[in-house]
């Protein structure tokens, strides 16, 4: 787990580092699924508990999953989404008004 | 619960949906009455803030685009409302409750008591920085009206999102809710900053949108470490279980804090992290760019914040204030001097304000990083005078440059050409400013004086005597005075000369050299607002035993976070 979200942290900071904003899309989304990884696995993974608590009675905590890690990337995972649709519809306008698609909106080389 | 209100606040952003649904809940003051008049709404006072531009902001996007009048209408009165609730605020939270404690009210969301539920919690602090957002938003809102409201599409539906959003992260006593009230405050932001377009607003606009994602990303990894040692996101929860932990967790819990506060940096814009701010801000609509003035501030404020609470009455138990501080300190002075430069190079106007910007935060940021009570103090009098004069900064750049016949920055230009924008651009240039007030260039030459006056920190306004405040703090903290403190001191001074020599530099471009300018034609919609913010800073000057016994007590409380968390917590403890 730890080892898988390294591997795509690493290459989304990459991607986010080059000079062109489709790559910058791709870094900022593989960036997001890495810290979506990042904040479930902070609630201890566990497999095939219920988060919620199904009676009154007294209960072992320890058997449940923690339900707050989930509803944050449930929050995170929705924003995010919106937030790179819209970062999406800014790129096609900076692609139409430059002419280019790279982030400074000109070419270092030409 | 937290992810289900963070829904249901996106919902209400971009649907239209919500209102006070998930609301409703009770304030646990700390004993005294709470408010005067209006009782119904009395309890219900610190989420109005939140509910009164959320609920308006929805409600003019149902409205077609050519029903201007009626959304001017509403997002006056909206923002006008903020401006009353904000004062209530303050008065709410000035004075002392029964047993002499200061008062601080906790509004719990849905009733569910602290650590479980998210609560809002306005001390004196969140007021008075609510109260700055309000009558900042009240005034940029004015201001768009007379000009650029129209020049593209949702413009005051977005405005009121902004300060829901700000407003809504002054207030909240919870981190993911932070989180949630930060997106909103952004996502209202991206389009603002976009707002009639351009090619220097799209490119200004996909580095800024870029820059933020960044940085909201090692946001909540910075909030998901501190949860996996504590297992709470309420602040002052967290302050209190950072205390018990072990060494191991600590030093968790630490490198967590470190990575959140790397976060709230970038949003201030301390130096390593401010690339992205000059442009972005210069590139921005005015109103917009004014409004952006609160937007460093509040990752200023959630600094403060989170230090303060961290400290705890009982000194800095866990050692994150001694990590952290010589950051802020050495960060800050960066900032001051980067921003001093960028002030000498600056060429127009609205680029001169956005550095004065990163002046404005980098004096703050190094002021916490003293972690002096007075210092403090004085540093909150020059937040509330500088967001003010920066704020009439970015309002007066467009009317002055309007006087000469260069080619504007801040020029609409359309993206897809197609019908709907092309008649948005004739509107635009045939409209009219409302009733053109006579001696218009004497008033801008005015405004512009006291501006620069309170920008600088030249007396007798407001910024000397906060300048003033920090430095003699600053030197009167230890006996034999360090070396970061005269540093501190002369940066702050530099900074001041630079933008002495900035303003006067463009004063005189602007009103003195003679060209082939036309007669400024500034609008009394455009007028007031300014007068309005300038005659605040006029005001808190003259105003300054009060405004500064207020400040006074505002730090009091800050350095001793417990009455803050008593109050958040105490219900259950």
């Amino acid at each position: 787990m730890a080892i898988g979200i390294g591997a795509v942290a690493a290459s989304g900071v990459w991607l986010v580092l080059r000079p062109r904003t489709f790559q910058v899309i791709i870094g900022l989304s593989m960036l997001t699924y890495a810290v979506n990884m990042f904040l479930l696995s902070m609630g201890r993974l566990r497999i095939g508990d219920a988060p919620v608590l199904e009676s009154t009675t007294a209960i072992d905590p320890a058997a449940f999953a923690d339900p707050v890690p989930q509803s944050l990337v449930l929050t995170s995972i929705v924003i995010s989404f919106s937030m790179t649709a819209l970062f999406l519809v800014v790129l096609l306008a900076a692609r139409g008004l430059t002419g280019t698609d790279h982030v400074d909106g000109e070419e270092v080389n030409a | 619960m937290i992810g289900d209100l963070g829904l249901a606040l996106l919902g209400g952003g971009v649907g239209g949906l919500g209102g006070d649904g998930a609301l409703g809940g009770a304030v646990a003051g700390l004993g005294g009455p709470v408010g005067g008049q209006l009782i119904d709404l009395s309890p219900h006072l610190p989420i109005l803030p939140i509910v009164v531009p959320l609920v308006a902001g929805a409600l003019m996007l149902l409205l077609d685009e050519r029903v201007r009048n009626a959304k001017a209408v509403i997002g006056s009165l909206a923002t006008f409302a903020l401006v009353i609730v904000s004062l209530m605020l303050v008065r709410a939270v000035t004075g002392q409750g029964a047993d002499g404690v200061a008062l601080v009210l906790v509004y719990r969301l849905g009733d569910w008591a602290a650590p479980f539920g998210i609560v809002l919690v306005v001390d004196r602090l969140a007021a008075l920085m609510v109260l700055v957002t309000s009558v900042l938003g009240f005034a940029a809102f004015l201001y768009s009206l007379a000009r650029w409201a129209v020049v593209g599409p949702r413009f005051h539906s977005l405005f009121l999102l902004l300060l829901m959003g700000l407003n809504g992260a002054f207030l909240t006593g919870d981190l993911f809710n932070l989180y949630v009230f930060f997106e909103v405050l952004l996502a209202a932001s991206y389009g603002l900053l976009l707002h009639a377009s351009g090619r220097a607003r799209v490119r200004a606009g996909l580095q800024y949108i870029a820059i933020n994602l960044a940085s909201s990303m090692v946001f909540l990894i910075g909030v998901g470490l501190m949860y996996s040692v504590t297992g709470t996101l309420n602040m002052a929860d967290l302050a209190a279980k950072a205390a018990t932990l072990g060494a191991g967790d600590l030093a968790l819990y630490k490198a967590g804090f470190a990575i959140l506060v790397v976060a709230f940096l970038t949003k201030a814009g301390m130096w390593p992290l401010s690339f992205w701010l000059p442009t972005a801000y210069s590139a921005a609509s005015p109103p917009a760019a004014a409004i952006f003035a609160v937007m460093t501030k509040v990752g200023v404020y959630v600094t403060l914040r989170m230090l303060m609470l961290a400290s705890g009455d009982s000194g800095d138990a866990t050692g994150i204030v001694e990590l952290i501080s010589p950051w802020l300190l050495i960060g800050g002075i960066a900032t001051i001097i980067y921003g001093s430069v960028g002030v000498l190079s600056a060429r127009e106007l609205p680029r001169l304000a956005a550095y004065s910007t990163l002046i404005s935060s980098g004096t703050l940021l190094a002021a916490f990083g003293t972690a002096d009570e007075r210092v403090i103090g004085a540093s909150l009098y020059y937040l509330v005078a500088s967001t003010l004069a920066v704020g009439a900064a970015f309002l007066l750049a467009e009317p002055i440059t309007r006087r000469k016949e260069v080619e504007p920055v801040q020029v609409v230009e359309p993206v897809f050409g197609d019908d709907f924008e092309t008649n948005l651009r004739s509107e635009f240039e045939g409209y009219e400013v409302g009733v053109v007030i006579p001696a218009s260039t004497a008033l801008l030459g005015g405004a512009f004086v006291v501006c620069a006056l309170v920008l600088i920190g030249l007396p007798p306004l407001a910024g000397f005597v906060a300048k003033l405040g920090i430095m003699s703090g600053v030197l009167a903290h230890e006996v034999v005075v360090s070396a970061t403190s005269w540093v501190l001191v002369s940066a702050m001074v530099f900074s001041s000369l630079a933008m002495l020599l900035a303003f006067v530099r463009k004063g005189i471009e602007a009103f003195w050299l003679v060209g082939e300018e036309k007669t400024a034609e500034v609008g009394s919609l455009e007028a007031v607002p300014i007068g309005l913010l300038l005659a605040m800073c006029i005001a808190i000057t003259l105003a300054a035993g009060p405004s500064m016994r207020y400040i006074d007590l505002t730090s009091a409380e800050l350095t001793a976070p417990g009455v803050y968390s008593g109050a958040v917590l105490g219900e259950q403890r």
